[in-house]
Formats: structure tokens, sequence, C-alpha cells
């Protein structure tokens, strides 16, 4: 198709970005019409058009002569003197890892300081996100803050609703009692652009949007409580940063009140990534990334919510009945299959580990079953340890692949009972306009080549 | 009384003292009382029950003329713009101000949302403005300045008329009028507290079914062939060694888009000067995106002998109707950068 790609040097939005202005025409005609039709033999399309395997990966024969030569041969680094100590003060990873980054999806948005970088889910192991690859979601910029100059104040909607306003300084803040607590963060429009239908290809570009660390810091109930806040009248709580956009979000005083909200500071052993907010973060276990406020400046109580731009304008949810649905914020349970992936190749068929990551807003992992051949039928796979509330939660699962084209999925229940839905579960609900809160399973083809597709069932 | 008694009585005061003592040891000398001064240059949000709002007026008049100054390079002459952000204006009508409801959020072929048919709160739109406009020069406005872009806004909307006065007496009529006033809900099980929602309770049921599932498992939608490549070579996205590797993508990438991946390590050249200072979010390298491709820029300027002063004016007084009707604001920008990025535009714009 000569014109099947959008005109160089020109970024467009996706999912419409794939294809020609005919297509796009097409695509939404057959929408309105509600014909998937044309859609439909894409079981069949796929695997039929699906090249030959392609060796890959190296193979491990017995070599002919005797003896690998990476054996028989040593080499440089087992007959030679290495590197010294310190030869870089903050080591990095591997050359030979250089293509694990993040990433921005191409069109997404038009400018840099308002979009998003993806975490390479497909390529970590366990449940914690390296610093340098944590997802990325800046509304005006990053900033790298003086910390000697960053001030938190805590203040009132009303003076009657605390006994003291206060200003704290970075110091002062890192004196207090510090808890360090596993959690992971996910934007409320992760898995947004799949709403429609399938629109990116890797587990990077659909569940990137996600990232676990360890996150230190004093939880903000001991500041309020300096502060003399009045818990009664005192029902909601602002959070506003310091950067250009002073992004501002409402949370709800329960859940200062149960001790989990936290003012953070420190990230995997070091203080935030400017990107994540140095120096100072809000950490709100199980509610979507936009209320963990960065360069965090202030905070406020008040008696009713404030219906900031990102909980009036964005992150709301469409509903099927042209209503939005405001102030949702809590993550449901969901879980993606990492290896293999949207865009990975198996290298052979035989043996192999399928990994995964599940994680709920609202608790723990209860369990994760693991399907490869569409839904039809389930085996539990292994919970790694440590399975933590609001965390992320390593899943395994033994696998033969026979060669076959596999549908392969997750679905994680949570400690309350909640099951991860099906698309078709979620959109009889919710329809597909939403952007926010897409927690349906997540299916990757194997084909018979051994390349992983991303797909949607019926 | 003996001084150890004493000292003990001392101690459990401060104990009772301190209500967030932690392990018994009470908290103090932590944090100190926030300034009058301090509160005012801080506190800026303003609520849908315009607690917050600072005292003032604009009208629909000055609000345009602030626009196409300082809003339109982004967002449109007329706010319909999507060329960087989302359009904010377009979508709603006349039924929609008198109902609350935007008709068209239940149409699904409708294919945009703009601002005005999402908010349903007004003191939304002037907080937003207030605290993050514009986008690279925040907090830069007046709350006059507020008021009249708010109006502007509104009135590009058809939601108020030409010739209103927005004011801090009269926005309570203004949020009645609205299009979408109506249109949000909290009955849901997302709000993790009390004050809000259902309680938890959540909307999708699903059970955990573990064999002869009822299912269709026929894929309705994947990536067309040709867009395969559309996300960059995957072979390239993926670890080099493992149970798997990235497919190679390469035979169908498309071009490369004009907006450049992050600088690669060396000394700062003009072009990583242009990111820094925003250049590039509203011009491509070789083609339009709101303004000129700077290409096209040195190209019309090729035969002059002053286009880098020339250049380097334009950089910092900004200017209109050359390129089209988008002016493009003046930059603040030190004049050493500005002359530097017309050398190198005027010299071809090239890497």
């Amino acid at each position: 198709m000569s014109d099947a790609c959008p005109p160089p040097g020109r970024l467009v939005k996706a999912p419409e970005g794939f294809l020609s202005k005919d297509g796009i025409r097409k695509v939404f005609a057959e929408g309105r019409h509600g014909r998937r039709d044309f859609i439909r033999s894409a079981f069949a399309a796929a695997v039929a058009g699906a090249a030959a395997p392609v060796a890959l990966g190296q193979s491990n024969p017995v070599p002919a002569d005797g003896g690998d030569p990476n054996i028989l041969n040593l080499p440089a680094h087992s007959t030679g003197l290495g590197q010294g100590v310190a030869t870089d003060g903050y080591g990095k990873p591997s050359k030979f890892e250089a293509n694990v980054q993040r990433r921005q999806s191409p069109g997404l948005t038009q400018t840099t300081q308002s979009s998003v970088s993806f975490a390479p889910l497909q390529s970590l192991f366990g449940i914690v996100t390296p610093s340098g690859l944590h997802f990325e979601r800046h509304h005006q910029g990053w900033w790298d803050v003086d910390p000697s100059k960053h001030r938190l104040m805590v203040n009132g909607s009303d003076p009657s609703l605390l006994k003291t306003p206060m200003v704290f300084t970075m110091d002062e803040l890192m004196r207090l009692p510090m808890v360090s607590r596993f959690h992971f963060i996910e934007c409320g429009a992760n898995t947004g652009m799949e709403w429609g239908n399938v629109a990116v290809p890797t587990a990077q570009y659909s569940h990137g949007m996600i990232s676990c660390s360890e996150f230190t810091g004093v939880p903000l109930r001991v500041v309020l409580d300096l502060c003399g806040v009045d818990y009664r009248k005192a029902r909601y709580v602002l959070g506003e940063g310091a950067d250009g956009s002073s992004m501002t979000r409402t949370l709800p005083m329960e859940l200062v009140e149960s001790g989990e909200v936290l003012l953070a500071y420190g990230q995997n052993g070091e203080m935030l990534r400017p990107e994540n907010g140095y120096p100072l973060r809000l950490v709100v276990p199980g509610v979507q990334g936009v209320s963990w406020v960065k360069y965090l400046r202030r905070i406020e109580v008040g008696d009713k919510p404030w219906a900031t731009k990102d909980e009036a304008i964005h992150y709301i949810d469409l509903m099927p009945d042209g209503k939005h649905r405001q102030y949702s914020s809590i993550q449901e349970c969901k879980s993606v299959v990492t290896t293999p992936s949207g865009g990975q190749v198996l290298l052979d068929k035989g043996f192999y580990n399928i990994s995964g990551l599940a994680w709920s807003g609202r608790g723990k992992i209860r369990k994760v079953d693991v399907s490869v051949d569409g839904g039809r039928n389930w085996r539990t796979a292994r919970l790694e340890n440590p399975v933590l509330s609001k965390c992320l939660t390593r899943f395994n699962l033994d696998w033969v692949w026979d060669g076959k084209p596999a549908l392969v999925q997750s679905r994680a229940t949570d400690e309350t009972g909640y099951v991860q839905p099906t698309f078709r579960q979620l959109r009889a609900v919710r329809g597909s306009r939403s952007i926010y809160h897409n927690n349906a399973v997540q299916t990757w083809l194997v084909q018979d080549s051994g390349e992983v597709k991303n797909v949607q069932l019926s | 009384m003996s001084s150890s008694r004493s000292l003990s009585l001392a101690l459990t005061a401060l104990v009772i003292a301190a209500s967030a003592a932690a392990q018994g040891v009470a908290i103090q000398g932590i944090g100190r009382p926030a300034t009058a001064k301090e509160l005012v240059a801080w506190d800026i949000d303003v609520r849908p029950d315009f607690k917050g709002l600072p005292k003032g007026s604009g009208s629909v008049a000055q609000g345009m003329d602030l626009w196409e100054a300082k809003c339109a390079s982004c967002h449109g002459v007329f706010g319909e713009s999507n060329e960087v952000f989302s359009p904010l204006v377009g979508g709603t009508t006349k039924d929609d101000v008198k109902t609350g409801r935007v008709a068209r959020l239940t149409d699904a072929a409708y294919p945009g949302r703009t601002t005005l048919m999402k908010v349903a709160t007004v003191s939304t739109l002037w907080d937003y403005i207030y605290r993050a406009m514009p986008w690279n020069t925040p907090k830069s406005l007046k709350p006059d300045e507020v008021y009249a872009l708010t109006a502007f806004l509104l009135n590009l909307g058809g939601v108020v008329a030409d010739d209103l006065t927005l004011s801090d007496s009269n926005i309570g009529q203004v949020q009645q009028q609205l299009p979408n006033r109506l249109g949000m809900t909290t009955d849901h099980g997302m709000w993790p507290g009390k004050g809000m929602g259902n309680g938890s309770k959540p909307d999708v049921k699903a059970v955990a079914c573990m064999s002869n599932c009822a299912t269709e498992a026929t894929v309705a939608s994947y990536l067309p062939d040709h867009a395969r490549g559309a996300h960059g070579n995957l072979a390239e996205q993926n670890r080099l060694v493992g149970a798997q590797r990235g497919a190679d993508t390469a035979v169908t990438t498309p071009a490369k888009p004009s907006v450049p991946a992050a600088p690669a390590d060396g000394p700062a050249s003009a072009q990583a000067l242009a990111r820094k200072l925003n250049c590039l979010t509203c011009h491509g390298i070789d083609n339009k995106v709101v303004g000129p491709g700077l290409r096209e820029v040195s190209k019309k300027y090729a035969a002059r002998s002053d286009a880098a002063e020339y250049l380097a004016q334009k950089i910092v007084s900004g200017g209109s109707g050359v390129w089209g009707s988008v002016p493009m604001p003046p930059q603040s920008v030190p004049a050493a950068d500005a002359k530097a990025l017309a050398q190198w535009i005027a010299a071809g714009a090239r890497p």
C-alpha cells in the first residue's frame, strides 16, 4: 500500500495514524454500522500471512569437531585483566542491554513536554522497575528542582479546618518518621489506546504506563497532625505541584487517615528521579498516577472536592449514556503477560516460562490464571514472593509451545474477589470511548512463525 | 522536688503535647507557621463554589486580543486547533446550553471531544488558565486577564454573548449556562473514600471459569501489516538475549517523525537549543507543524544577506501574516540564543 504510511515528517495521532485517509473513513464507516466482519477473519489471515520461522537466537548443537569455540578458545575476559573499581561512579547497564529503554509512542502527542514515555515491560524481571526505566508523564515538562529551595506548605480551604497552616523544608520533612513501601503507580490512561481496537504492537506501548518502586517518605497523616487538622470537617485533600502546570488533584481523607498516603522523597534506595518528581511527590497507593503529584509544593485540606482540570476535563470516563464518571481514581485489578508478548518472536518450539505482572488498587493479588487457547481453558500460575498490597505481583507458568498458533492471556483475581474482566465484559458496561481505566484481559497471538501479535478477541 | 523528678515530669508533658508522637517520642521543632504573604502567593486554587476566586473582571473583547497574542498559536484562532493540543471549542449547541447536557456525547460516531463538551464547572477553566497558562509562561496572567480569556473561550463556544464582561459577581450565572454542567456522575465504585461514589462496588463482574469456558476465541482486531513498523523496529526494542527476540519490523518503518528524539551525547548543537527552547513544538525541521518548517524558512530567505539578523529579530519580537494567520508570540530567549538559532536556521537548519 503506497498510501499506507503517514507522509514523512508529520506526526499523526494513533491509532488513526496507521491508516490512510481512505482507510480511516472506511474504519469509521464500518464501525458506525457495527460491522466487524472485515476483520473477523483476522485469526485465519494472521496465521496464513505469517512468514516462515526464522532462526533468531543461538542454536546450541553439539559441534561437529567436538567442541564449541566459545568454550575451547578462551575469551579475552578469561585471559586478561579487567577494569578497576569506580570506573563509573554511578554504574550503568551492560552495553548489550541498550535496547531496554523507555519510549514515546509515535504520533500519540505533538510535544515532548506534555507527553508520556512507556516502561519496557517486555524486558523487565521481578516487580521493581529500575528508576531510569520508570514511565514518565509530564503535563508541562520536567525539572530538576534544587531541594534546598523546595518547600511544602500545608493550609486549609478555610482557616477553621486546621490549627496552623505550616511550611516545611526538605531537611525537616526528612527528619520525620520514615517508612519504605513497595507500590505500583499506573496512569489512569494505561491501555487507553486499546479501548476501541488494537492500536499498538507491544506490551511496552499497551501496558507500559505502569511502574513499581520501593518508595520512602513520611506518612502525610504525620504532617497533617502537626498542623492540627480537624479531621471531622476536612474530608478532602488537595495536592499541588511546583512545576509549570502546578498539577492539582483531590484525594479522600480516608486514604490519608489509613496512613498509606506518603510524602515521598526516596525511590529504590536513592532520592526520586527528577522525571519522577524530585525532591518530593505524593504516593497514593492503588490510585491512578495523576494523583501522585510530583514536585509537591502544597497540601490543602478542605470540606469539598476541587474539580481541578485533571478531574473535570481529563481523567474522566465517558460512559455510553454520554455522562462522564468523575473522580474515578482506583486502579482496578489487572494483569498482563510480559513474555511472550506482542512484537517478540519465540526462538523455537519447546519449553517456555510464561511470565507476567498482576496488580490491584484494592489490595493484594489472590491468584492469576493463564490461558493459551484464548480463554477456553485456564491454569493457575505461580505467584512469586513478595505478594504485597497495591504492588506489582510477578507470576510465572511453565509452558511447552507445540509450534501451533496460541492465544495467550492472563486473568487476575484480587483479595476482594474481583476478577479481571474480558474486553467484552468491560465494554458491555462502559462502552469503548472511555480512554481511562481499561483493565481488560490482554490477548497475545503466538503465530506459527513464533512472532507474537497484539490481538483482541470478539 | 528533686531534679530527676522534674525532668521526668517535663518529658511526660512533652509526650502528651504531641498528638503525632511516633513510638512515644514527641515531634517538635519541625516546620513553622506559614505567613499570610506566603499563603497569598501559593494558595491560588479555585473551587466549583468559587471559594478562592480573586475579585476582578474581563470582557470578551479583551479576551479576544489576549487570545490572539498568547493562546492562538497552540489552540487555534477559534480554539478549534488540534495541531498541538486537543481542541477546546466545538461540538456544543444552543440546546445543550439549555439542557446542561451535551447531546453529541451520546453519539459514538462523533469524532472528538472538546473541552467545552466535557467541562461541567467554570471554576475549572478559570483555575487552570490562571495556574498553568500560557503553556511556556505559566502563572504570567493577571486575574483580570483570566476573566477575559475565560469569557472569550465561552463566547467562542456560543455559551455567552459578545458583550459579556465576566466577573466574580456574575460567574455563578455563567456556570448555569455551561453546556455540560449536568454531565458528570460520581455513581461508581472507583472513589476510595466515603464522601462520593457507591462505596467501592465494582461495576463489571467477571467469574474465574477454569475449563471449557464459554468464549469465542476469534480474533476481532489486530494491527494491519502495514502498521507493523509504525512504532519503529521492534527488534531494537527487545533484549538481545533470552527466550525471545524482537520482531524485525524495519521493512515497513515509516519516515521518521519531525520532532526529533532525545539528543545524543555531545556538545549542545543549535538543534538541541531549538529543542530546549521549545521551537520544535511548533516548527518541524522540514515541514509545517503550527508554524513553517525551519528549512522552509531558510529557503525563503536564502537570497537575503541579512537573513540571520532578520530572523533573530523575528524570534524576539514575534510576528504574523508572513506564513499564515496564526501568529508566533514573541519569544523571551536570551539574545545570544536567538542569534545562534537564527544563524543556524539561515544556514539551512542542518543537524
